[in-house]
């Protein structure tokens, strides 16, 4: 028995195809799946806990899928909630959708699967020898794991499925692995596992496993052997070569994928054309683990920042902008320690038409028309953060390259120069947490959602 | 001598999660494929990346004519010296590697 998964793109707040999309609802899929998130914008959404979409976009676009779910009669189902998949992130979902319930009139049974843990707790199971390190993993220890502004655990198939087991019409997931929403419904009703974890995998993304990436809409057949992926827009094709590439994408090792309770293995997958459009592959091997393991994300904060941005557009000034910066940064260091003397703080000259992106690793010089000057302050609250910045403001208004020279004035671009840009957060476990059974780490909240 | 990023069809990178970069060399052809696995020195790439060679993992894949590499980040996305979130620009120093 084949299983169809419909999906509609690669993440919701990206757009799809809707004419791609009623296309696939037409075609008896049994489950819609989207992705919500991914840590790849980097550690404030999780930090704070916050979309980094916006949610009149995602409202628009989760309006859409609510009625192809109404038109199908299937589970619609969402992981990785508002970017992060924190448990405020389930929960901003969750109020989307009662929004759009009473505006659609649907009633619904909605599933809420919460991946967050508390640091308390995930510091004991730390002491208990259940938090591993994968590689590379920052260093940590009970004490740190418990000022971790927020910890997610990524949930499999197993977790996705009890969801669904909850007869839900929509499950709106915490953090959970791209491919697990994917996965569950196939897995659970028998596929070939290598073949439900590589068509996961290969249609995480939407269309960008086809020739034509922002059309979105994928739909996945997986049976007892193997999958089968075809795009759904017009324009769109899927390959051999558009789809094994795809295992590349983001992807340390493009044979091997872990995942809780084991790994995928494509190496002897074999991908052949069905037709102009849609792959057959068949060959993928799922390796299960001994033990059930999930992958942890964690967010803290790292300090707080000040920035200033000045420019440089005298050719002298452009011309020695590093000699220049170098000589401000020394003077700045010795005024900041005899005049603030602050907690440990870091400042940065990121000099933008020289280095700003590459910096030390950078290979190439050019001659630019102007430099940007960036000043990056981190220390450790707001308030110092910005005096640090008031201190270096007219300096970096005004300084000379050379004692002997007239005093310049850059362009400040507007007023007041400094921005206080809050919190920084750093991702701080790169960890695997040791489960019992895969729903130690994991909650269901099960609501009826009444609006027909 | 020439610039890599003229010799291939594409390069690209990009995370693989926060802590790991990854950049894929689409070679174009097969024979493009055997020279550069021959012409690319894991040594020399290493170092053009700051990272110890034995940190750097290198896959020839002949099915699709890439070479793939992956290596942990310079510094770990969103750290306070992180440059580049995405890591997508760290595929313009082999695209102006010299050949």
């Amino acid at each position: 028995m084949a299983t169809r998964i419909l999906i509609p793109s690669g993440v919701l707040g990206l757009g799809f195809d809707e004419a791609a999309l009623w296309r696939g609802v037409a075609s008896g899929p049994d489950l819609i799946a989207i992705d919500g998130g991914s840590t790849d914008s980097g550690p404030a959404s999780l930090g704070t806990a916050t979309s980094k979409y916006s949610r009149a976009v995602c409202l628009s676009e989760w309006r859409v899928l609510m009625q192809a779910r109404a038109r199908a009669g299937v589970p619609l189902v969402i992981g990785t909630c508002g970017t992060a998949g924190a448990d405020a992130c389930v929960d901003w979902m969750y109020d989307i959708t009662c929004e759009l319930a009473r505006e659609l009139g649907q009633t619904l049974r909605v599933a809420r699967l919460y991946s967050e843990q508390e640091p308390a707790a995930l510091a004991r199971a730390y002491e208990a020898g259940r938090v591993s390190p994968l590689d590379p993993a920052p260093a940590i220890d009970a004490a740190a794991i418990g000022t971790m502004a927020h910890i997610v655990a990524l949930a499999g198939a197993e977790q996705i499925q009890a969801a669904l087991d909850s007869g839900a019409d929509i499950v709106l997931a915490g953090r959970t692995t791209d491919t697990a929403i994917i996965a569950a419904l196939p897995l659970a009703r028998g596929a070939h596992a290598g073949a439900a974890w590589h068509g996961a995998k290969v249609g995480e993304c939407g269309a960008l496993c086809s020739t034509n990436p922002t059309s979105g809409v994928i739909l996945l057949d997986v049976d007892e052997t193997g999958f089968t992926v075809t795009p759904l827009a017009d324009s769109a094709q899927c390959t051999p070569h558009s789809v094994s590439a795809h295992m590349l994408y983001e992807n340390a090792d493009p044979f091997l994928l872990h995942e809780p309770g084991g790994h995928l293995d494509v190496t002897a997958a074999r991908y052949s054309a069905v037709d102009d459009r849609a792959v057959r592959v068949e060959g993928a091997e799922w390796v299960p683990a001994p033990s059930y393991r999930v992958k942890l994300e964690a967010a803290r904060v790292a300090g707080y920042q000040t920035t200033l941005l000045a420019i440089l557009r005298d050719a002298h000034y452009v011309r020695h902008a590093r000699a220049w910066a170098d000589r401000l940064e020394r003077f700045l260091e010795a005024e900041i320690a005899r005049r603030i003397a602050p907690d440990a703080y870091t400042m940065e000259l990121r000099l933008i038409g020289v280095d700003a992106t590459l910096g030390t690793l950078e290979t190439t010089s050019g001659d630019p028309t102007e430099v940007g000057v960036l000043c990056i302050i981190t220390a450790q609250d707001q308030a110092q953060a910005t005096e640090i910045a008031k201190l270096v403001n007219p300096f970096l208004l005004h300084y000379p390259l050379t004692d002997n020279e007239e005093l310049p004035t850059f362009a400040f671009p507007y007023s007041p120069v400094h921005s206080e840009r809050g919190a920084l957060y750093a991702f701080a476990m790169n960890h695997v947490l040791t489960l019992d059974d895969p729903m130690q780490a994991f909650r269901l909240q099960i609501d009826e959602v009444a609006h027909g | 001598m020439a610039e890599l990023g003229t010799l291939v069809t594409k390069i690209r990178s990009k995370n693989a999660g926060p802590f790991w970069v990854t950049v894929d060399v689409f070679c174009g052809s097969a024979a493009r494929f055997a020279e550069l696995c021959q012409t690319l020195d894991t040594p020399r790439l290493a170092t053009l990346y700051g990272v110890a060679p034995e940190r750097l993992k290198r896959f020839e894949i002949a099915d699709l004519n890439v070479i793939k590499l992956s290596f942990p980040r310079p510094v770990v996305q969103g750290a306070p010296e992180d440059r580049d979130q995405h890591g997508a620009q760290y595929a313009v120093l082999l695209q102006e590697l010299d050949i």
